[in-house]
């Protein structure tokens, strides 16, 4: 029983990231069904940026809000210079050019630093805190449900409450329209890849710590994780993203805790063709959403 | 399979919309592919007594890469899927004929016969697997199935390290291989005789590859990636032409890491990482999508940038562990260039370049000559 609390808690705290990584992920869809396969090279990339400061300045927090920036920068520059200049007629095409990307990314973070594991620091303590005689929680990951938190919420009440959440939203429901009205689509978009960005940039910032460290390919078996949440949710649906996210950690923590973790990539793929098969559009769908 | 006769007017071909009627020459296609074949085989015979052992490797090599390559290109480039988990299908080839191969010394058996067997086995078992993930792939589109296919490419190395009690971790299997046969001479040169086997194999893998293209077979394909609903609409069945496509580019794609195995007598997870995978789908954009000859230029481009690349890092004065790390990683960041500035200005790849460039030279000729 204890160790199925700790799962639960470890898989949640896990979970929350994953759901982080795939709003990112949703963000980009909805705004250009686009899906980024270079978020996690993008992410890491932000991650070495920090992780430069952070030893140069030896202040974690610097390190942290550096990440973030330079993610937020790195999904602008992307899209205005990479993107925006891909023929999107076929599906196939933006998904090629985000796999040039992955190899680009990560050659030159490899030829940068090296292809060796540099240690990704955590800035409060890991082990768990007991209450009652059961390990539950430990101080960081408190300090990630906190941050996703108010990460999730702050978009949420952007995209609801704001005009500029408005005019992304209507740039991305209906371009031509809110070109005819004075909406800057093109900013929008722009906007768009560098909020998912940013908050790619976060969740790497937050999972690196938990995994074996920074690596130019160490957000790989993390970007088919959250793909695979993303999916669960249904890729157009941000609440969809966030529950799939948790599942999707749930479900990673119970295979590796009770049955070993090299199977988890195994239940990651066998999730996610399960899902698929049962529900290709994602479980959040709308039913008649599906295009030809 | 009919592969000999087109029975479609030229003008109702698909694969090349508005551009030369492709069916000009007469005759049977299985007969001309089957002369073109040849001449090629004479060709590699020749070459490999021409060059030396290293290059003689390196053709090799080109060949294996060539199998999975033309496999992927019939995939994505005439049946329009996506395809991220090839490497992962060249893994289950290469440690099938690694078990094979070691099944078949453990046992003293010899005999030049044994390693066609395990080549077949490894297309089997590749063919399976193919399968498997062929019907799901049938049911999506898009990103799903791109994202489906990059889950098998990281899954599947993995496996090897879960299973270590049979593929032996991140070690890996070594591949027994027999020498050449005595009756070629007892100096006859490993390495060529490496090229006559892939060689071998690969040209009799494009042969069925090009006729299937050709097939009935392969106009659904192309008819399916051109518009669903048309071919539906047209009495074409879907979801089994793409399960089709899929399990052929998988025996190609499986043969073809068989054939790597083979060549470098080992097999491990590391050599078959998501990187292979995305090696492979850059070599035929680059190459140029839909055309046999861009899958030769991209299997071409796979051998020679990495090697480009150790000659250019050897000229310069470096450091050893600059060195090192450019070495490896200078062959990705150039090939990850490329394929964003293709698909941004010219979706056709070598191919189409050079296809573009030898049209603009025949509509010249005539001009020139009156």
């Amino acid at each position: 029983m204890d160790r199925f609390v700790f799962l639960t808690v470890d898989g949640l705290s896990r979970g929350a990231v994953y759901a982080a990584f795939a709003l990112a992920l949703v963000l980009i869809w909805r705004a250009a069904r686009v899906v980024n396969f270079a978020q996690g090279a993008m992410a890491v990339a932000a991650a070495y940026v920090a992780y430069t400061v952070s030893t140069a300045t030896g202040s974690y927090w610097l390190g942290f809000v550096v990440a973030i920036v330079a993610g937020l920068l790195l999904g602008a520059l992307v899209d205005r210079v990479v993107m925006r200049h891909v023929d999107h007629a076929s599906p196939l095409n933006p998904v090629i050019v985000a796999l040039g990307l992955v190899l680009l990314i990560q050659a030159v973070l490899g030829m940068v630093y090296g292809s060796e594991f540099r240690p990704a620091e955590a800035p409060f303590s890991r082990s768990a805190l007991t209450v009652g005689g059961v390990a539950v929680l430990s101080p960081y990951d408190l300090f990630v449900f906190a941050t996703i938190g108010v990460v999730v919420s702050g978009l949420a009440w952007m995209f609801a409450r704001t005009p500029v959440g408005l005019r992304m939203r209507a740039a991305a429901f209906a371009p031509e329209v809110s070109r005819l009205l004075g909406v800057n689509v093109g900013g929008m978009l722009t906007l768009g890849w560098a909020l998912a960005s940013g908050v790619g940039a976060l969740a790497a910032m937050l999972v690196l710590p938990t995994e074996l460290g920074l690596h130019p390919h160490a957000m790989d078996l993390v970007f088919v994780s959250a793909f695979t949440a993303a999916v669960v949710g249904g890729l157009d649906s941000p609440p969809g993203a966030v529950v799939g996210g948790l599942v999707v950690g749930l479900l990673l923590s119970y295979v590796s805790g009770y049955a070993g973790s090299d199977l988890t990539p195994l239940a990651v793929l066998v999730l996610l063709l399960a899902v698929l098969l049962v529900r290709p559009g994602g479980l959040f769908a709308p039913v008649a959403a599906r295009r030809v | 399979m009919s592969a000999t006769r087109a029975a479609v007017p030229p003008r109702h071909r698909l694969d090349h919309p508005g551009g030369r009627p492709v069916d000009r020459r007469r005759g049977s296609t299985l007969l001309r592919h089957l002369a073109v074949v040849l001449a090629a085989g004479l060709l590699l015979v020749a070459v490999s007594y021409a060059v030396e052992p290293f290059r003689n490797f390196q053709l090799a090599t080109v060949a294996a890469y060539l199998c999975a390559t033309a496999g992927l290109t019939v995939l994505t480039g005439l049946n329009g899927q996506l395809s991220l988990g090839h490497g992962a299908l060249m893994a289950t080839g290469a440690y099938t004929v690694a078990l094979c191969q070691t099944a078949f010394a453990d046992r003293g058996m010899t005999g030049g016969w044994l390693l066609p067997l395990s080549l077949g086995a490894a297309i089997v078992s590749t063919v399976a697997v193919g399968a498997v993930v062929g019907v799901a792939a049938a049911r999506l589109r898009g990103p799903y199935l791109a994202g489906v296919t990059l889950a098998v490419a990281v899954v599947v190395p993995a496996l090897a390290v879960t299973f270590d009690g049979v593929f032996n971790g991140e070690q890996g299997l070594s591949v027994p291989v027999e020498p050449p046969p005595l009756s070629l001479g007892p100096y006859f040169p490993y390495e060529r005789w490496q090229l006559w086997v892939t060689g071998a194999a690969t040209l009799l893998a494009l042969l069925l590859l090009a006729n299937l293209i050709r097939s009935r077979y392969g106009r659904t394909f192309r008819a399916v990636r051109d518009d669903e609903v048309a071919a539906r609409l047209a009495g074409i069945h879907v979801a089994r032409t793409q399960v089709l496509a899929f399990v052929v580019s998988a025996a190609t794609a499986g043969l073809g890491g068989a054939l790597l195995a083979v060549l470098a007598q080992s097999v491990s997870p590391g050599a078959f990482s998501l990187t292979l995978s995305l090696f492979l789908l850059m070599a035929v954009v680059i190459g140029g999508l839909g055309r046999l000859t861009g899958a030769l230029w991209g299997a071409v481009l796979l051998v020679a940038l990495p090697d480009l690349t150790h000659s250019l890092t050897d000229t310069l004065t470096l450091s050893p562990a600059v060195a090192q790390r450019l070495e490896g990683n200078l062959p990705l960041a150039i090939f990850g260039l490329t394929l964003i500035v293709v698909m941004i200005a010219a979706p056709g790849g070598v191919q189409g370049l050079l296809s573009r460039l030898g049209r603009a030279l025949l509509a010249r000729r005539p001009t020139r000559r009156s």
